[in-house]
C-alpha cells in the first residue's frame, strides 16, 4: 500500500480526502499508482496528467521527498509504504 | 429584459447583468478565480439559459464549465470533457471559442481549441467530440503558430445553413465545411500573409476574427493579421476593405446585428506595438460595406491611452440599436447602447480582458 499525499485544490475529486491510500498489486511507478488511483477518482488523474498521460508543467510529484523530475519521471518505482505527494509548482494566476 | 454582460480574462470571469438601456451594470465574479478564461458564451436555446466557460488552471488544466443559474453554480466535469482521444498524440492547452450552433441544432456546441483543433458537443457542452474531419486535413501538419500559440479561434455556424460552418486559425487562415464538419476546404483567396515568401497562399495566413453579416449569409467580415477584409461569396473570395482605418492591424471585428453593411473594428497600431494608434481609443465602423470608415470615440479616452483590444474581447448583444462591448488588456470594459455613438465604462479595474460576450435575457 502506497499513500498519495493531495493537495487541497484537488481533494475534492478524491471525496473531500487529502490522503489516500493506494494499493498496488506489486512494485510500481508513479504512472500505475496515479492510474489506480484514477480508476476511483478519475478527477484526480485528469488534473496531474494530460491525455497523453504526461505530467502537467506545473505539477510536482515527489516521492519520498524527491521530486520525479530528477529520478525517472513517471518511471520512478513505488512501492509498499512510499509516500506520494503530489504538490502545485511555483505558477498560479 | 435585460442583458448578460460577460468577461472573462486572465484570472477569472466576471458576468455583468444591466437593463436593456445599457447604463449600468452590476457585476459577479470573479468566477473560477486564478484561472484564465479565454471562451464565454450564452446558449439560450431551447428554454435553456446557461453560460459556457472554457477555463485554464495554471495548474490543473482546462476543461468547459456550464452554469444554469447565471453563475450561481457552476458544473466541473471531473474527467475532463475536451479531451484528444487516443493517437492523436495532442493533448489540450486552451479552449479559444465555445460557439453555439443555430436553432436548427438546438443542443451543439462547437469549441475551438489549442492546439488547433475543433470539438463538437450535441449535449448542450456537457462532454465533447473532436471534428475528425478537419483534425485529419492535409494541411494542418502545415499550420504555424502565432503569438498566442496553434490555435482555432473562431467558429461561425453558418446562421442559414447548419451544415456550413467557417472557422479560423492562427496560423491556418480560414476554413469551411458544408457538410457538418466531415470535409473543409481552405478559403483564403486575396488574403495576403507578410511572414511569407508567397503573400497569397493558399492557406497559412494569421486570421485574427471573422463575423458573418446579418441577413446576408455569403458576406462575411475579416481582421488579418495585417488586413481587414469582407467576402460576398462565403469566403471563397476576399477584397480588401482597409479604406480609411489609421491601421489595418488589429484582433477584433464585429457585425452588426441586423445590418449586412455595417461592421466594427478595433484597429491597433502595427503588429509591433499592438496598442490603439496615437493613444486614441476608437472603434471603427463602416456602414457601406468597408468602403469608408468612421472613427467612434466620444466617450473613450482620446489621449495617453495604450488600450489592447483581443480578438474576442469585442461583442455585440443583438439588439437594436445595437449594443457594443469591448475589453482591454488594461482591465477596462466599456459599452455603447447606441451603435458605438458613444461610450462609457463598465468596468475599469478588472485584470486583462480576454474576451467579452453579450446576450439579451429573456
Amino acid at each position: 500500500m502506497a499513500t498519495l499525499h493531495l493537495p487541497a485544490a484537488l481533494s475534492a475529486y478524491a471525496g473531500g480526502q487529502r490522503r489516500v491510500e493506494v494499493a498496488l498489486p506489486g512494485p510500481g511507478t508513479v504512472a500505475a499508482l496515479l492510474e489506480a488511483v484514477g480508476q476511483d477518482h478519475p478527477g484526480v488523474r485528469q488534473r496531474v496528467l494530460d491525455e497523453l498521460g504526461a505530467l502537467r508543467p506545473h505539477v510536482n510529484v515527489f516521492v519520498n521527498g524527491e521530486s520525479i523530475r530528477y529520478l525517472t519521471g513517471l518511471a520512478t518505482p513505488v512501492g509498499d509504504g512510499d509516500e506520494v505527494w503530489v504538490i502545485a509548482a511555483i505558477s498560479g494566476g | 429584459m435585460s442583458i448578460l454582460l460577460m468577461v472573462g480574462t486572465t484570472k477569472g470571469a466576471f458576468l455583468f447583468q444591466g437593463g436593456v438601456d445599457r447604463q449600468e451594470f452590476e457585476p459577479t465574479g470573479p468566477h473560477f478565480p486564478g484561472e484564465a478564461i479565454y471562451a464565454l458564451a450564452f446558449d439560450g436555446r431551447a428554454g435553456r439559459r446557461r453560460v459556457l466557460a472554457g477555463t485554464e488552471s495554471s495548474h490543473w488544466g482546462s476543461v468547459v464549465r456550464c452554469s444554469d443559474d447565471l453563475g450561481r453554480t457552476w458544473s466541473d466535469p471531473a474527467e475532463g470533457n475536451v479531451r484528444f482521444p487516443d493517437g492523436t498524440g495532442a493533448a489540450l492547452t486552451r479552449v479559444w471559442q465555445l460557439q453555439p450552433a443555430g436553432d436548427e441544432r438546438p443542443d451543439t456546441v462547437y469549441a475551438g481549441v489549442e492546439p488547433a483543433a475543433l470539438f463538437r458537443s450535441d449535449d448542450a457542452g456537457e462532454t465533447f467530440e473532436l471534428v475528425r474531419g478537419l483534425w485529419d486535413h492535409p494541411h494542418r501538419s502545415q499550420w504555424q503558430p502565432g503569438g498566442g500559440g496553434l490555435c482555432l479561434h473562431t467558429v461561425v455556424p453558418d446562421w442559414a445553413d447548419p451544415d456550413r460552418i467557417w472557422v479560423a486559425v492562427s496560423s491556418g487562415g480560414v476554413y469551411r465545411s458544408d457538410d457538418g464538419g466531415a470535409s473543409w476546404q481552405a478559403r483564403n483567396r486575396g488574403v495576403r500573409v507578410e511572414f511569407m515568401p508567397d503573400p497569397h497562399p493558399e492557406f497559412g495566413q494569421c486570421v485574427h476574427k471573422v463575423a458573418q453579416a446579418a441577413g446576408r449569409r455569403d458576406t462575411l467580415y475579416m481582421q488579418n493579421h495585417g488586413g481587414l477584409y469582407r467576402s460576398d461569396d462565403g469566403a471563397e473570395s476576399w477584397a480588401d476593405i482597409a479604406n480609411g482605418v489609421p491601421s489595418d492591424f488589429g484582433f477584433a471585428m464585429v457585425a452588426h446585428p441586423a445590418d449586412p453593411d455595417t461592421a466594427y473594428a478595433v484597429p491597433l497600431e502595427s503588429a509591433m506595438f499592438r496598442c490603439v494608434p496615437d493613444a486614441r481609443a476608437c472603434v471603427y465602423r463602416t456602414k457601406d460595406g468597408g468602403a469608408s470608415w468612421e472613427p467612434l470615440g466620444k466617450g473613450l479616452p482620446q489621449r495617453d491611452a495604450y488600450l489592447t483590444v483581443l480578438r474576442d474581447g469585442f461583442a455585440t448583444d443583438g439588439m437594436r440599436p445595437a449594443g457594443l462591448y469591448f475589453g482591454t488588456r488594461t482591465g477596462e470594459v466599456f459599452a455603447s447602447a447606441d451603435e458605438g455613438e458613444g461610450w462609457r465604462l463598465v468596468a475599469g479595474w478588472l485584470p486583462p480582458v480576454l474576451c467579452v460576450k453579450a446576450a439579451v435575457l429573456s
